[in-house]
């Protein structure tokens, strides 16, 4: 009782799952959440960059007041190409912008900072990476806005110019 | 007492050994479920990567400070979502996911059954 499919019905069928295909090969495969959510910043400790003066991350942000926390390393390209971004966005007042240097040999962090400028208004240190992990992170550049203590949006890999405009409107 | 010391040497060795086998294979078991958040589609267990090997070390310190596989689970599913799990549990984001299945193959049995059997 088998019908021969009509060869425009085929035909469609074939030109539909090829657009599907087609399309998929333009998406990017690493999944990236939606990063909309706000939340509290999580508590961890951590040690200040240059003292290596234990700190929590309750006394690192202070309520009111808006903050930039960075994740950085020496070794990571994409950091490179933002910071002129991270320098130019130092200028605005209304903003800290505290740095999480992340894996990092002290002396080639020191380096990176003496060859490019330092951004930051404070500096704190991941040696073993795991408060990356407390924040929630995907990898090295990563920022996170925080108001109030809370995490109101987080930026994953390197920050472009876009964002830096995003930043300055949303902190105005 | 010579022996005796012995003996209780030989059954502290033994049981400690155990309690570190435990403590590994739980880990191993943990770490196999976790997906690793920058080679995605391995779990931090195969994973060497940065941010792999310090998952590692929280999942350690997580086992350390005595909090059970949910726990830890939870914890990770806090920061990152289900999605960190390989075997993510029955919720509103996933009943799709586990009643699917369930769902096709009550259908497909419905077809076999008035097709095949109830035509007999």
């Amino acid at each position: 009782m088998k019908k021969k499919l009509p060869p425009f019905i085929l035909t469609l069928v074939l030109g539909v799952i090829f657009i599907i295909f087609y399309k998929g090969l333009g998406d990017t495969n690493i999944y990236m959440p939606e990063n909309t959510k706000h939340y509290d910043v999580p508590v961890f400790n951590t040690k200040e960059f240059n003292s290596n003066i234990n700190f929590s991350s309750s006394e690192i942000f202070e309520l009111d007041k808006t903050y930039l926390l960075n994740i950085w390393s020496s070794w990571c390209v994409p950091c490179r190409q933002e910071h002129p971004l991270l320098m130019n966005l130092k200028k605005s007042e209304e903003i800290n912008i505290v740095g999480l240097n992340y894996k990092d040999n002290k002396k080639n962090a020191e380096n990176f900072l003496k060859e490019l400028g330092n951004p930051y208004n404070k500096i704190f240190t991941d040696l073993d990476g795991t408060t990356a992990i407390e924040l929630g992170a995907y990898g090295v550049p990563e920022s996170f806005l925080i108001h109030n203590n809370r995490i109101i949006k987080k930026y994953i890999g390197p920050l472009n110019k876009q964002v830096i405009n995003e930043i300055k409107k949303t902190i105005k | 007492m010579k022996i005796l010391n012995i003996i209780l040497l030989i059954s502290y060795i033994i049981f400690f050994n155990n309690a570190l086998a435990e403590e590994q294979d739980k880990k191993n078991k943990i770490t196999k479920n976790l997906r690793c958040l920058i080679c995605q589609g391995q779990s931090i267990y195969d994973s060497d990567s940065e941010f792999a090997n310090s998952l590692k070390i929280l999942v350690d310190k997580k086992i350390e400070e005595g909090l059970t596989d949910d726990q830890i689970y939870q914890y990770f599913k806090d920061k990152y979502g289900d999605w960190i799990l390989y075997d993510p549990g029955l919720n509103k984001n996933t009943y799709i996911l586990w009643l699917l299945p369930l769902l096709l193959f009550l259908v497909g049995g419905a077809i076999i059954y008035k097709n095949f059997i109830a035509k007999k």
